[in-house]
């Protein structure tokens, strides 16, 4: 079993994007392990970010995006975190305070024409202190068939994204839902309520920090624990 | 979890008997030796919200989580004005499964079992966007072979077939037409039927994954589909032979549930209701996968906007499929059904042995007897799992409700970090209340019978 | 002076079996169906499985005309008052039938969101295990469903049963302390 290795760093790059660390092949410890697994201990890095330039379409969609919201009044570099390429798909990590405009540019540019938003996700990262909750945002094109991701990072204590509601309605009740599940304050949205939990309850299921909520399994004479908490591989 | 009932505050008032000089919402309460008796009659909402100026009555029904017609359990909160609906809300979450979360914690092949269960009606689909999910960040998409693409499309195209039954039915059901429920589940049962000769159940198989499919077709598959073929194409003549210029049904749907592109633009609607608009917008032409690009078929559009366009679509759509499954089955060659690459292949076929249960003997034979290595790739795959490299990935199919895609998150191990499921239903959804307001109640049932919405989907 | 005050004896058991047949005749089911066990209900009541033949394929969306609960699907946190409600409104002599794994143990879903069996929430006469159960697994749950109302004692033979139940039930082991009988 060949264990992803950590992947060299391209040129130019000067941090990799190290979002934990797993300790041990194992979820659980103490259950008697000879075979050294548990004891390895590897850190956990998402694809580096790319370098321009891209290649392909890539680099077209890069100079429009960067030039509409130059047009309107921010520097691509100010709005641009950094972009990632894998698998064919491209993902602008955008800092929060430009989201609106960027989310405009991407309606309103002819060439951009991202109609359709598919929706808002979150992720929670519990490692990567001060950008603990990212917002994953899809867009699609029709006119153009192409699709692009945006994602917005915020630290856990301060977790306020505004929202673009305004720009794309369909966004409504998947903000809610990240709402919801992880807890990210959608600034401006018309009525951010849970959508997916009764109305009064506590905490936001979706985060790495709250439990699975199982309960353990008896059968006669055996108990077996609920899937957060058995003894499995990572 | 009330919906309608006013808070009880009968607690408070016996111990304060200065309420009895404001206004008490428990009409008639008097005192006895026992304490004080209230007669309950029930709340008024004017207590809770005052109604805004002018408006005089203020009827809030509630088309509550158990319905007969709400498709589900999908909670439907109308505000009327006589038989007129003046605000429609959708209350969702009644059915919210954490599949998610869940999923978490289980490997990457245990996930196609969570998966397949979210929309219910079309497991095929939300295997097949999982699946195309995990191969997309293992970069293995080109190396699934090409028989295991065929089996994907056909399953994918009779499952469309099956959903849109259930839609036809359901939806006539919640509109009268209860001859068209036994239709369309009549029809149904005979795709459920190829379905069980090929994954062993009828419903939530969980057939499709990563890498291929879970086993081969059966020999005598492909001869049993090409029978059904001809009999769902005359199957289903009944059904449009009793909807299709029906007055009674074009007087329910035409002109009811208006939707136009510009309203499908901005909420971001996509499947059928976008095609009633005219917009020929459909995944598999415009961004194919699994082999979509090498079949024949054409994209239902309708320009009416509304209900009855949606249901002629669901129709032709029917049609189609059927066609793309006898262009599937005249494709189909001998071959592999599972990648190569024995470090992800899932390591069995399905098979009944003698004794009835499912081991398939010549697999046993052959990690007992034959390959060390096939053993140990046995144990590794079902124990431990393969492992996806990190990074995220989104993949999309064209589910019969819209699109359907899969967010995955690998962080480099054998679970997914993170998987999020873009449903059609749960956007579609928020067209109710475009739709509804300023109609009968009567179409809000036909307005959300044409959005198909599965509520295990739309909660997940 | 109604069917229960009868005096106990031959009477009783011939009034029992009349009540009983006349009672599983034509069970009304109330539609709950909330997830994918509710399509097989539907297709339990469609033309290849018929449940028209036991009389139950009005399912009465009014609870308050309908004899029998099927809860066919997973039961969430914010499902579960609106099932008790349901059952509230019921009027008796009602019986539940927890259809599919969800509804009787919660299922593959061990999680926050669904309540881990329905008899949380009510009182459960059968269980049908399956994910989905195939339509013919339902009917034979209403079967076995049938039998059991066939057999309901009344009156006094009722109060006598729940006497006999009740001192097996004090003493009986807990299903954890049952050992060695995995299979």
């Amino acid at each position: 079993m060949s264990e992803p290795s950590v992947p060299a760093v391209p040129e130019g790059v000067r941090e990799l994007d190290v979002i934990g660390v797993r300790h041990g092949a194992f979820g659980a410890s103490g259950s008697g392990d000879t075979s050294g697994f548990g004891g390895l201990v590897e850190p956990i890095v998402l694809p580096a970010p790319a370098i321009r330039p891209f290649g392909g379409w890539y680099d077209e969609i890069t100079d429009e995006i960067e030039l509409s919201i130059a047009d309107r009044g921010v520097p691509a570099t100010d709005a641009i975190e950094k972009v990632v390429i894998w698998r064919d798909e491209i993902t602008y990590h955008v800092r929060r305070e430009h989201l609106l405009n960027f989310a405009t540019a991407l309606r309103d540019e002819p060439g951009l024409r991202f109609e359709i938003c598919l929706g808002v996700s979150g992720v929670h990262y519990p490692h990567e202190t001060g950008r603990e909750f990212h917002a994953v945002y899809l867009f699609l094109s029709i006119t153009h068939n192409c699709r692009i991701r945006v994602e917005v990072s915020v630290p856990e204590d301060d977790a306020h994204i505004p929202s673009i509601v305004a720009v794309y309605p369909m966004n409504d009740w998947h903000e809610r839902e990240t709402w919801d599940m992880f807890g990210i304050i959608f600034d401006g949205h018309p009525a951010l309520t849970r959508i997916l939990m009764p109305d009064d309850w506590p905490g936001h299921p979706q985060r790495k920090d709250y439990p699975l909520g199982g309960i353990p399994v008896e059968y006669k004479g055996g108990t077996i624990p609920p899937p957060d908490q058995r003894r499995s591989y990572h | 979890m009330s919906t309608e009932n006013v808070s009880y505050t009968s607690a408070e008032a016996e111990f304060d008997d200065s309420i009895d000089d404001e206004f008490d919402p428990y009409s008639g309460s008097y005192d006895t030796t026992e304490g004080r008796v209230y007669t309950v009659s029930g709340g008024d909402w004017d207590t809770i919200s005052a109604a805004p100026e002018g408006e005089k009555d203020r009827i809030v029904v509630n088309m509550g989580p158990q319905h007969p017609s709400t498709h589900g359990v999908l909670r439907l909160i109308l505000e009327i004005d006589g038989e007129t609906v003046t605000e429609a809300r959708c209350g969702i979450g009644y059915l919210h499964t954490g599949i998610e979360k869940n999923m978490e914690f289980r490997s990457f092949v245990q996930g196609v079992t969570y998966v397949t269960r979210m929309d219910y009606l079309t497991p095929m689909f939300n295997e097949t966007a999982y699946c195309l999910a995990v191969e997309k960040a293992l970069d293995v998409t080109e190396q699934v072979p090409e028989r295991a693409s065929v089996i994907r499309v056909m399953m994918m195209e009779l499952n469309r077939i099956a959903s849109h039954l259930v839609a036809l039915a359901t939806g006539g059901m919640e509109l009268g037409a209860l001859t068209a429920m036994e239709f369309g589940f009549r029809e149904r049962e005979l795709v459920l039927d190829i379905f069980e000769m090929v994954s062993g159940l009828r419903m939530n198989h969980a057939y499709i994954r990563p890498g291929g499919v879970a086993q081969d077709l059966p020999e005598d598959g492909v001869q049993k589909i090409r029978e059904t073929v001809p009999l769902l194409r005359k199957r289903l003549k009944d059904t449009v032979d009793l909807l299709v210029d029906n007055s009674i049904w074009m007087g329910r749907t035409v002109g009811v549930g208006y939707l136009d592109l510009t309203g499908c633009m901005a909420l971001g609607i996509t499947g059928p209701i976008l095609r009633a608009t005219g917009l020929p917008h459909d995944l598999r032409k415009s961004q194919p996968y699994c082999g979509y690009e090498n079949y024949e078929f054409e994209v239902c559009t309708e320009t009416t906007n509304d209900v009855y366009g949606r249901f002629l679509i669901r129709i032709r759509e029917m049609e189609q499929s059927l066609r793309i499954v006898e262009q599937c089955l005249d494709r189909i060659k001998p071959g592999p059904v599972m990648i190569e690459d024995k470090k992800i292949a899932w390591p069995a076929q399905l098979s009944i042995g003698s004794d009835g249960q499912g081991n398939s003997p010549e697999h046993i034979k052959e990690i007992m007897s034959e390959s060390m290595e096939a053993l140990i790739h046995h144990f590794k795959l079902v124990t431990e799992g393969f492992r996806v490299p990190a990074g995220q990935v989104y993949s999309a199919v064209e589910s019969p409700k819209g699109e359907l895609g899969c967010q995955l998150v690998s962080s480099g191990g054998t679970r997914p970090y993170r998987v999020h499921f873009r449903e059609p239903s749960f956007n579609n959804l928020q067209s109710v209340a475009v739709m509804s307001e300023g109609s009968m109640i009567a179409d809000v049932i036909a307005a959300v019978a044409s959005i198909d919405p599965v509520m295990g989907g739309v909660d997940r | 002076m109604g069917l229960e005050e009868l005096p106990g004896g031959v009477l009783l058991t011939t009034v029992e079996k009349v009540a009983g047949y006349a009672r599983k005749g034509s069970l009304w089911p109330a539609t709950f169906g909330l997830a994918c066990c509710a399509i097989e209900m539907m297709a339990a009541g469609g033309p290849r499985f018929d449940i028209a033949r036991y009389g139950m394929e009005v399912f009465r969306a009014s609870p308050r005309q309908a004899d029998l609960m099927i809860v066919a699907g997973r039961v969430s946190q914010k499902m579960a008052p609106v099932l008790r409600q349901i059952y509230d409104q019921m009027p008796g002599p009602k019986w539940v039938i927890a259809m599919g794994v969800c509804a009787s143990s919660g299922g593959m879903f061990n999680n926050y969101a669904i309540v881990q069996g329905v008899d949380h929430v009510v009182p459960v006469d059968i269980y049908l295990p399956g994910c989905p159960p195939r339509p013919e697994m339902l009917f034979d749950a209403i079967l076995k469903l049938h039998q059991q109302i066939q057999d309901t004692k009344l009156g006094s033979h009722r109060r006598e049963e729940i006497r006999e139940l009740e001192a097996v039930a004090l003493t009986a082991p807990t299903t954890l302390e049952l050992k060695g009988l995995m299979r």
